[in-house]
């Protein structure tokens, strides 16, 4: 059934998107978005969207309200509404509106800005995974799933039932019978998996600057990828003259003093492809950030022998970005063009500071594999 | 698209309005609609119409009442327009008990509608007129293209609130005493009169009558400060003196109606709400409700009922005033002798066993608006028993907290956040500021600044239709400060007051 509003509705989110656009590379560069990702959507302030009007501000202004404490007492955060609009998250002062855009449209925005290509799937066989829907209410189930209001209800109808209920001292207690609990079912969905294995240089040279770039990086390779492949899995890898695997956080968190063997990444992630990842099943994305020292040419050429061999064969495409560091010699991506630059489904980036974060996601995204 | 009632429905919309009927309700033909989910949304979203212009902000509204509904925050239970005939949309899937209730709530809105006096100016074929506002926008948008007009729109909307609130809704047009000058001048101009077509060269000298032509126009000149007094009706004066094209004018004039037709609705929110929820509960519980309804009507009722620390609940506070007044008025605790008696135990036993509440309901319903009724009827005892507060903003502890329980203040408090629905009151002075066809708006400082961001976008926004330099007095920190937007840049500057 199509409503009038729909057209309306599609204008507002047409407005957004453009406004969105106009802000990508400012978006891009920033690191805030990553704090208000949710899990299928991320909120974006977006500048005057609002009708601006001839108001008073609501913190001079105050008001009446309802209710116990005394004076002096705080109230609660949330308790005030911001503004007079029912805005979710309208910024007070700063004359913006939070609008949520799932990251499958962010993904679509970035791609028509960017111009990115869609990627031609390597494989397409499609894996079952399963999702749980809550659908109803059920009188047996878990405690975590247990639905207070519906119990509570439930008591006081047979309270009252059972002429047990006092008006006069309104106290409810559920018994076992009363309780009530959300249902679920599992739901099959087709899925097309991919795999991001992150690759990154914690050794001294690689400052805060430089790793905070590959968080917003990495970010926006997670929105494309996950836009393009229903299912994404991520692993991380940090090294320095040794690797090991490590979870997301500990990933942008971690700082070493050691020196730097990349092959020991390489390796590492060589293995996890061949342990888990099945190049009939599964679609492969190596990216590697470092700031472009190695300890020895002698393990430089120990990586480019182990991706000729061992990785580019079973991979989509294999990243490698560069991140420029007071510290760094720049010298691997010199070496990784010379031997593997003419490959197809390699890409190289040098990122010089966070305004080049926009390039760079073109320069690995823009190959389209 | 809606449907009609299902038979069971109606026979319950019959029985509701029965009882609405015996209770004394006095409302228009109230028409029910049943609509699905997102329909009610879209309706909400258009301010309760089935047809609006077309913009962009439904759109926004739309999506924030689905999200809400989809994410369990909020619901819609009742829509009605003040109509003749009232409509009002009954959502699908509601329990039976919940539809009892929104109906008898509507039927409180219809009576409302029908007999408050703030509501006597208003179009009652709204819905009409709003599908030819949507037509005639729709009409620009093919002609003019939807960016312009919806630019436009926006524009316009940003001054949509500079209406003069509380005058019911004649458009002076053409102004009698404007039509008066005009007559008069011309007779000064044409001189004295003359019987005989023989004398006129003697009587009426041609030297006599060019200096007169003369007086003639310098009154204009100097007239042109216009205009004569303050204009609080800022969006009339625009739609008179703006250079507009004819398809701005057409859409500002719109605006304008949609604006007044609104108004009502918020001078007595507190009053309306409170009045349709009071004829809600009393219906429900003395007649229309079933035995094994009454847990969801309870749930239900205490849902609207709830109250947050931070803000007023209108349907809250509106339904205990009413109650309150109806106590008063049966009990006698009203007049001089109670006003005079001192000793608490005496008036909390004060019963003179009147009688009268039901009746004085009825009558304060139709002479009142929130602002009179708040001034008139909240006693120290009920801003006590409802525990109400002023509250503010803690700049060194970054937070809100309670301020203050006494009595005056919270009610001047209360009084001043419906004052001119709580915004700055705002007027045109002069449209030919400094001689330069500038214009000039003063506002009425009560002790609270503008927002700055807000005002200089507004400004902005005044000064594209304006088309000249736009110019706003108002105080900041206490200092008189003169806001400006030529058409490039903005500019402040501090003046004396």
């Amino acid at each position: 059934m199509t409503l009038k509003i729909h057209q309306d509705h599609s204008r507002f989110k047409q407005i957004v998107r453009g406004k969105i656009k106009a802000n990508l590379r400012k978006y891009v560069q920033k690191g805030e978005m990553i704090g208000k990702k949710g899990k299928d959507a991320i909120s974006i302030p977006i500048p005057f969207i609002d009708i601006p009007r001839f108001k008073y501000g609501h913190k001079e202004q105050g008001g009446v309200g309802q209710g116990e404490g005394e004076v002096g007492q705080q109230l609660g955060p949330g308790a005030v509404e911001p503004g007079e609009g029912k805005q979710a998250g309208q910024g007070e002062g700063d004359h913006a509106l939070e609008v949520d855009v799932t990251l499958d449209e962010l993904a679509q925005i970035l791609g028509e800005e960017l111009q990115l290509p869609n990627i031609e799937r390597r494989q397409n066989e499609r894996l079952i995974s399963q999702k749980i829907r809550y659908t109803g209410i059920n009188t047996t189930g878990p405690e975590s799933l247990r639905h207070f209001k519906r119990t509570f209800k439930q008591a006081l109808r047979r309270q009252i039932a059972s002429g047990t209920y006092d008006p006069a001292r309104p106290v409810i207690v559920p018994t076992r019978e009363d309780r009530r609990y959300r249902s679920y079912k599992l739901q099959d969905l087709p899925e097309t998996n991919a795999v991001i294995i992150y690759m990154m240089d914690v050794s001294g040279s690689m400052g805060d600057e430089q790793k905070e770039i590959v968080r917003i990086e990495s970010f926006w390779l997670d929105t494309w990828l996950r836009h393009q492949y229903k299912g994404l899995e991520a692993r991380y890898i940090i090294h320095d003259a040794v690797a090991r695997e490590v979870d997301r956080d500990t990933f942008f968190h971690t700082r070493e003093s050691g020196g730097t063997m990349i092959s020991s990444a390489y390796k590492l992630c060589r293995d996890i492809i061949l342990a888990d990842y099945p190049k009939s099943a599964w679609n492969i994305y190596p990216f590697h950030f470092s700031d472009g020292d190695n300890w020895s040419a002698d393990d430089t050429r120990q990586c480019i022998e182990m991706l000729r061999n061992d990785v580019l064969p079973n991979v989509n495409q294999f990243a490698y970005g560069q991140v420029e560091s007071p510290y760094g010699s720049g010298q691997f991506i010199k070496d990784l063009r010379e031997a593997v630059g003419d490959t197809p489904n390699v890409a190289l980036s040098e990122i010089a500071d966070k305004d080049a974060i926009y390039a760079s996601i073109k320069d690995f995204l823009g190959k389209g594999r | 698209m809606p449907k009609s009632l299902t038979p069971r429905l109606a026979a319950l919309r019959d029985e509701i309005h029965g009882h609405a009927k015996e209770f004394g309700l006095d409302f228009f033909d109230t028409i029910f609609e049943m609509v699905s989910y997102d329909e009610m949304n879209m309706v909400a979203a258009y301010g309760g119409f089935p047809t609006r212009y077309p913009h962009w902000r439904w759109g926004m509204e739309y999506e924030q009442l689905a999200k809400g509904y989809e994410y369990g925050l909020s619901k819609i239970y009742e829509l009605v327009i003040n109509n003749d005939p009232c409509y009002a949309y009954l959502m699908e899937s509601n329990p039976e008990v919940d539809q009892k209730l929104v109906m008898a709530h509507v039927y409180g809105h219809c009576d409302f509608f029908k007999n408050n006096f703030s509501f006597r100016h208003t179009n009652r074929r709204m819905i009409d007129e709003m599908a030819n506002h949507a037509t005639r926008v729709r009409r620009w948008v093919d002609k003019i293209g939807v960016e312009k007009v919806e630019d436009f729109i926006d524009r316009t909307l940003s001054l949509e609130n500079l209406i003069d609130q509380h005058a019911p809704h004649i458009r002076r047009n053409p102004d009698p005493r404007k039509a008066e000058d005009e007559l008069k001048a011309n007779e000064r101009v044409e001189g004295f009169k003359v019987g005989r077509e023989y004398m006129r060269g003697y009587i009426n000298p041609s030297e006599f009558l060019d200096s007169q032509r003369k007086k003639v126009e310098d009154e204009k000149q100097r007239a042109k400060k216009f205009p004569e007094r303050a204009q609080r009706d800022v969006l009339l004066f625009l739609l008179e003196e703006a250079p507009l094209e004819p398809w701005e004018a057409d859409i500002l004039a719109i605006l304008r109606d949609e604006a007044y037709y609104f108004a009502p609705q918020g001078q007595t929110k507190i009053m309306n709400e409170g009045w349709a929820s009071y004829w809600h509960s009393t219906i429900m519980t003395r007649r229309a409700l079933r035995d094994d309804e009454i847990i969801d009507y309870a749930d239900h009722h205490s849902g609207t009922m709830g109250t947050r620390p931070g803000a007023i609940n209108p349907y809250k506070l509106g339904i205990e005033l009413w109650r309150d007044i109806e106590e008063r008025w049966n009990k006698g605790r009203f007049g001089k002798e109670w006003d005079e008696c001192d000793d608490l135990r005496a008036r909390r036993s004060w019963d003179k066993k009147l009688g009268a509440g039901r009746e004085k309901i009825f009558e304060v319903r139709k002479h009142y608006n929130d602002i009179t009724f708040i001034d008139t009827f909240l006693t120290p005892e009920f801003a006590m028993e409802q525990k109400l507060f002023v509250y503010g903003f803690n700049d060194k502890r970054n937070s809100w907290e309670i301020l203050d329980r006494e009595f005056r203040k919270v009610k001047n408090k209360l009084l001043q956040g419906l004052t001119n629905f709580g915004q700055p009151i705002i007027e045109v002075v002069d449209g030919n500021f400094e001689n330069r066809s500038e214009l000039l708006l003063t506002h009425r400082h009560d002790g609270q600044d503008l927002k700055g961001d807000y005002a200089r976008e507004t400004l902005r926004n005044l000064q594209s239709l304006w088309r000249r330099p736009v110019n706003i007095l108002t105080r900041y920190d206490n200092k008189g400060t003169m806001l400006r937007f030529d058409g490039q840049s903005h500019s402040e500057r501090k003046v004396d007051l």
